[in-house]
């Protein structure tokens, strides 16, 4: 593998990391407040929906990012009802999210468009476009680094950037701010910050919507930005990797920021070299697919470091007990 | 508030709420619920052909509603159901095309042996790490998912195809593995019923495994453990209950009857090993078993539901413009309001109890 096909894959990887980046940072918040969220899947695929419906029906992509965050949104709303309100079980809450976007987009999809569930192809305004940072072209001759600026780091759609910012912001809320303080004490244990007056349902509530606005902005970007258009289950289980690499990460900000990247370069190189051939070994693409499951069960059986999920994870809080 | 209410009414109830908004989307997508309805109960009930469909569906859905069931019992919650069919599926199509069978009364004992040894395999490994390493059995179940796709692709592709086909399939089974289909049964006692339908004598064997199970959870001990363990791990242990094995115990249970699925699907249906053979029946079983409250009996009337959405939902996307997926979103607002959102149901029912008591 010579320079230019690394820059080339890595690229790749930059791309295909970021929608798991960003919906990794929002299971981060929600799970570190306590809610257990395995419907990041369904939170995605609407918002990558609505997002393309209505980037398509105005021409205008931002307002499709805005549809985006707003599918997301409700259906975070539905996860917080259930889960926070309720007091129901999350993760039953979580399944039945993913099962109602998987169809819901494809009913209201086949209603608008009749493309049997996809949305039609975006064009220019309808979809993001790269930004050259400055400097690019001017450092293109200067070795190694050049061609890494211009054809890794360079050329991504504004999405990417946000995902990028979004870690050390999210380091930056969680451990050096009140409300960072509250939220991961809410998670490890509500009583207490309850009884220091603080309203755990406030403070879950507010969890769960910056994990809807960042599912949100990861679904908009899979429909808008990666792909020109919503295609049915688009999403691909991406959530189910973000969430693999949220445990990968123990429920840390940087850490996320390495495991999605680990994750996705599997994945580009998956891409770019279906059958990898190690001498008499061949490794079927299949596996390379699966590996970021596989590595996620063995780092949950605690076989390499011990992922310890937040303690008061799951379950439902009760004033009274 | 009295116990056939929490059984009976909270469940009725929310389900009623799930269709109501179901019919709340149908009018948003600009067709009629009612005639929705109309297309499904005559696509899915009102023929011998429509009915032949619902049961062999509702026989996927019987044995994958145990399954989630069984583990619910014991405090697990195993979303591995999709995997652990699959994975059953390869344990048939192993069997079936190992051993030349003369008669499918033979093969029959011998594919359920395959299919719920693969599928209890599948299910042991997040057992195991569950009761021995404390790793979360919904997220190793949803990793076991997709690594038993991804497994079974490759099988196909590169094992069990035989040489020269293109499809990622196995080899037929031999004839004679060939299960009766109710059909074939009604025409041979002489009047027609079910023709051309995949509905099979696996029937039988799902309506044996809901006695079975019903026997297991409420008259052994076994079944006593696994409900105590279910209750409070605490008391459990404290009782000398073994949380190991009881956890290790009702997975293997719930793998097996997931992967007893495949009888159906496999050997009855398809007679070979395609991709996908579940189809979603491991997800569907998590609504089944919500809805059936647990309870073998209740779980046959949520499989005969399903069974019906699922004929229904196929025939309103060939006579209508409403694609197949309205079943999905049926099936997730029954599980979110049956399972997720039922003290929606249950706190104000409780309060209607509390306040005609002191009345």
């Amino acid at each position: 593998m010579n320079y230019s096909i690394a820059l080339e894959v890595l690229d790749s990887a930059v791309r295909l990391m970021t929608p798991l980046l960003l919906a990794c940072l929002a299971g981060l918040y929600s799970e570190r407040s306590g809610v257990f969220d395995i419907g990041l899947e369904g939170k995605m695929l609407m918002a990558a929906f609505t997002s393309a419906s209505v980037a398509y029906v105005t021409g205008n992509v931002w307002l499709g990012l805005a549809a985006g965050i707003g599918g997301a949104m409700a259906m975070a709303l539905v996860h917080g009802l259930a889960s926070i309100t309720f007091r129901g079980n999350q993760l039953i809450s979580g399944v039945a999210i993913n099962f109602l976007a998987s169809g819901l987009t494809v009913l209201l999809g086949q209603k608008w468009f009749g493309l049997g569930g996809r949305s039609p192809a975006l064009e220019g305004g309808a979809r993001f476009s790269p930004v050259t940072l400055p400097g690019a072209d001017a450092l293109a001759g200067v070795p190694i680094f050049g061609p890494l600026y211009r054809e890794v780091i360079s050329g991504h759609t504004p999405l990417v950037y946000v995902a990028f910012l979004a870690v050390p912001l999210t380091w930056w809320l969680l451990y050096r701010t009140r409300f960072g303080l509250r939220l991961r004490a809410v998670g490890e244990n509500p009583a207490s910050v309850d009884t220091a007056g603080v309203s755990v349902v406030r403070l879950r509530y507010g969890a769960v919507a910056i994990a809807g606005l960042l599912c949100g902005l990861a679904g908009a970007y899979l429909a808008t930005g990666l792909s020109a258009g919503f295609v049915k289950e688009m999403t691909a289980g991406r959530g189910f990797i973000a969430l693999a690499a949220l445990i990968f990460a123990k429920w840390r900000p940087w850490p996320a920021l390495g495991a999605t990247f680990l994750f996705a370069l599997l994945e580009a190189l998956a891409n770019r070299y279906p059958e990898i051939s190690l001498g008499p070994l061949t490794i079927p693409s299949m596996f390379m697919n699966t590996l970021p499951y596989i590595l996620t069960v063995i780092i949950l059986a605690g076989f390499v470091g011990r992922a310890i999920p937040p303690r008061a994870g799951g379950q439902p809080y009760v004033k009274e007990r | 508030m009295p116990p056939w209410a929490d059984a009976v009414l909270v469940p009725v109830i929310s389900l009623l709420l799930a269709f109501a908004i179901s019919a709340v989307v149908i009018l948003l997508i600009g067709e009629s619920p009612w005639a929705a309805l109309k297309v499904m109960v005559t696509g899915a009930l009102g023929s011998s052909y429509g009915w032949g469909f619902t049961l062999y569906y509702a026989t996927n859905f019987i044995f994958t509603g145990l399954a989630v069931s069984v583990a619910y019992h014991a405090g697990l919650f195993n979303i591995g159901g999709e995997g652990q069919a699959a994975m059953g599926g390869l344990g048939v199509a192993l069997v079936l095309l190992a051993v030349p069978w003369p008669h499918w009364a033979l093969a029959l004992p011998a594919a359920m042996v395959g299919a719920s040894a693969f599928g209890a395999l599948w299910a042991l490994i997040p057992a195991w790490l569950q009761a021995r390493r404390g790793s979360h059995i919904v997220i190793t179940t949803i990793m076991f998912n997709f690594i038993a796709a991804a497994l079974l692709n490759y099988v196909l592709v590169n094992i069990l195809r035989p040489v020269g086909s293109m499809d990622p399939a196995s080899a037929r089974f031999p004839q004679a593995a060939h299960l009766p289909k109710l059909g074939e049964i009604a025409a041979s006692l002489g009047f027609a019923w079910g023709k051309n339908t995949p509905a099979n004598v696996t029937l039988f064997i799902a309506l044996g495994a809901c006695v079975l199970v019903w026997l297991l959870i409420w008259r052994t001990r076994l079944g006593y453990e696994i409900r105590a363990f279910g209750r409070s791990e605490k008391a459990a242990l404290y009782a000398g209950i073994s949380p190991t094995r009881i956890t290790v115990v009702a997975m293997l249970i719930s793998g097996g009857l997931a992967g007893l699925m495949a009888i159906n699907n496999v050997m009855g249906e398809s007679e070979r090993l395609v991709l996908n053979a579940v189809e979603g029946a491991g997800f569907i079983g998590i609504a089944v078993a919500l809805m059936g409250r647990n309870h073998p009996f209740g779980i046959l009337l949520a499989a005969l539901l399903f069974g019906f959405l699922y004929q229904g939902g196929g025939e309103l996307a060939l006579w209508t413009t409403i694609p197949r997926e309205l079943i999905t979103v049926i099936q997730a607002l029954v599980i979110l309001f049956t399972g997720a959102l039922d003290n929606l149901v249950r706190m104000p029912l409780e309060r209607l109890w509390l306040n005609r008591g002191r009345g």
